[in-house]
């Protein structure tokens, strides 16, 4: 066991955290441009030069893999595979293919329709719902890169459960009712898609890269300049007093901050790291990154075309609710992950 | 012919759109590439990756961009 255990954490410091990296950007800083490493100015170059290229390597590769295992999950398979479940089963499945199955929130209407008209459970279809901008392979990569591999897999098991709870509380609560009648009135459509060729999947996965590269480099430069800020110029005291352990509100704020704020997991990774290498709780941590993630204005509008009134609060509730709670579990917990 | 774009406005159904504006010039055939926004008629399709295209009313792939290239192979 202790071997497996130190495998796994070299390959995640020097594959995923890039250690050689962090060592390579410090030389070439402090010995060939000759900057003072110890100054604020040598520190936050350090830290923005270091987490561009790390990160810029990570969505390169993490992009171009994911999308090539997603592209053997289209949503038209998902719905196939959960026709044939029921029951708690058919909740866990839905969460756990909600990670697996390209999605973005553009698309979240189509898919909803073509779940529910397909006969899915309504479980079934949140638990999905829920699972795929909260769990996905991405931020587990991402996450054990940045935080470690205990925290990313206690995130996913987390984010699992909450997909699989929240599914089946709407279950049990009998919401047809919310859903928009042209929903439920929607036709089953069965599509016969031919299966992509090795090439095909290939061309998908670099095409997905660069479509994602132009859509977030931004995002990401701006994130690592307020990372770099937070890390080297913010007071600790300063962020200790609003969101530190001793601020039993540190969670709720984190979330309420991050909910209407929307940015890829790739923008909001270094905020996220200048906030953690401060002395911030991992768990506020995280419930700032899932509510920046997983909820925001744009999503819940979405959405609302297609559910509303009591079913509409009831997910926005259980997704808000349950990035709280994460936040307070891991703060709690996070001994015993560190 | 018809060709129908099937997407709720996202960038990449724009893309969509102009290489099938594309595929249609460069072909020479006269055909109507028509945009569909609509949720509910896209769901009609069976469709639940955007942006998808559909070529006299059968959907030929979605999820992604088809360069003009092979949409002409389609029109052909």
């Amino acid at each position: 066991m202790q071997s497996i255990s130190d495998i796994l954490s070299w390959m995640n410091q020097q594959l995923l955290r890039m250690d050689w990296l962090y060592q390579l950007i410090w030389n070439l800083l402090g010995q060939v441009f000759g900057i003072d490493m110890q100054s604020r100015m040598g520190e936050s170059l350090h830290f923005f030069i270091y987490d561009v290229i790390k990160i810029f390597i990570l969505l390169t590769v993490l992009i171009y893999g994911i999308s090539f295992i997603q592209s053997y999950f289209p949503p038209e398979k998902t719905k196939r595979i959960l026709g044939g479940v029921k029951g708690i089963k058919g909740n866990i499945l839905g969460a756990l293919l909600g990670t697996i199955t390209p999605f973005c929130s553009c698309s979240s209407i189509p898919i909803f329709i073509g779940f529910t008209s397909a006969g899915l459970p309504m479980g079934v279809v949140f638990s999905f719902l829920i699972s795929s901008p909260f769990v996905d392979l991405a931020s587990l990569l991402v996450l054990s890169s940045f935080f470690g591999f205990k925290i990313a897999i206690a995130y996913v098991l987390v984010g699992l459960l909450l997909a699989i709870a929240g599914g089946t509380l709407i279950e049990a609560l009998h919401m047809e009712e919310y859903v928009e009648a042209y929903v439920r009135n929607a036709q089953n459509v069965q599509t016969d898609m031919e299966e992509m060729t090795m090439k095909e999947r290939g061309e998908y996965s670099l095409e997905q890269v660069k479509s994602i590269f132009i859509k977030v480099w931004k995002f990401v430069l701006l994130g690592v300049g307020i990372g770099a800020v937070i890390h080297n110029w913010i007071p600790q005291s300063v962020i200790e007093s609003v969101i530190g352990s001793s601020n039993p509100f540190a969670v709720l704020l984190a979330t309420l901050v991050g909910i209407p704020m929307y940015a890829d997991i790739f923008g909001t990774i270094p905020i996220a790291e200048a906030l953690f290498l401060k002395g911030v709780n991992v768990g506020t941590v995280l419930s700032f990154m899932m509510a920046v993630t997983a909820l925001s204005l744009p999503s819940i509008i979405m959405i609302s075309k297609v559910i509303k009134g009591r079913l509409l609060y009831t997910f926005v509730g259980i997704i808000a609710g349950g990035i709280v709670l994460i936040g307070y579990f891991f703060n709690a917990f996070s001994f015993l992950l560190i | 012919m018809k060709i129908e774009i099937l997407g709720t406005g996202c960038k990449k159904c724009k893309q969509l759109q102009l290489e099938a504006e594309k595929a249609v010039s460069m072909s020479g055939i006269t055909a109507d590439v028509i945009k569909i926004d609509n949720p509910i008629d896209i769901a009609a399709y069976g469709v639940m990756n955007t942006p998808a295209i559909a070529i006299d009313g059968k959907i030929m792939a979605s999820g992604k961009v088809i360069d003009a290239k092979k949409i002409m192979e389609w029109l052909s």
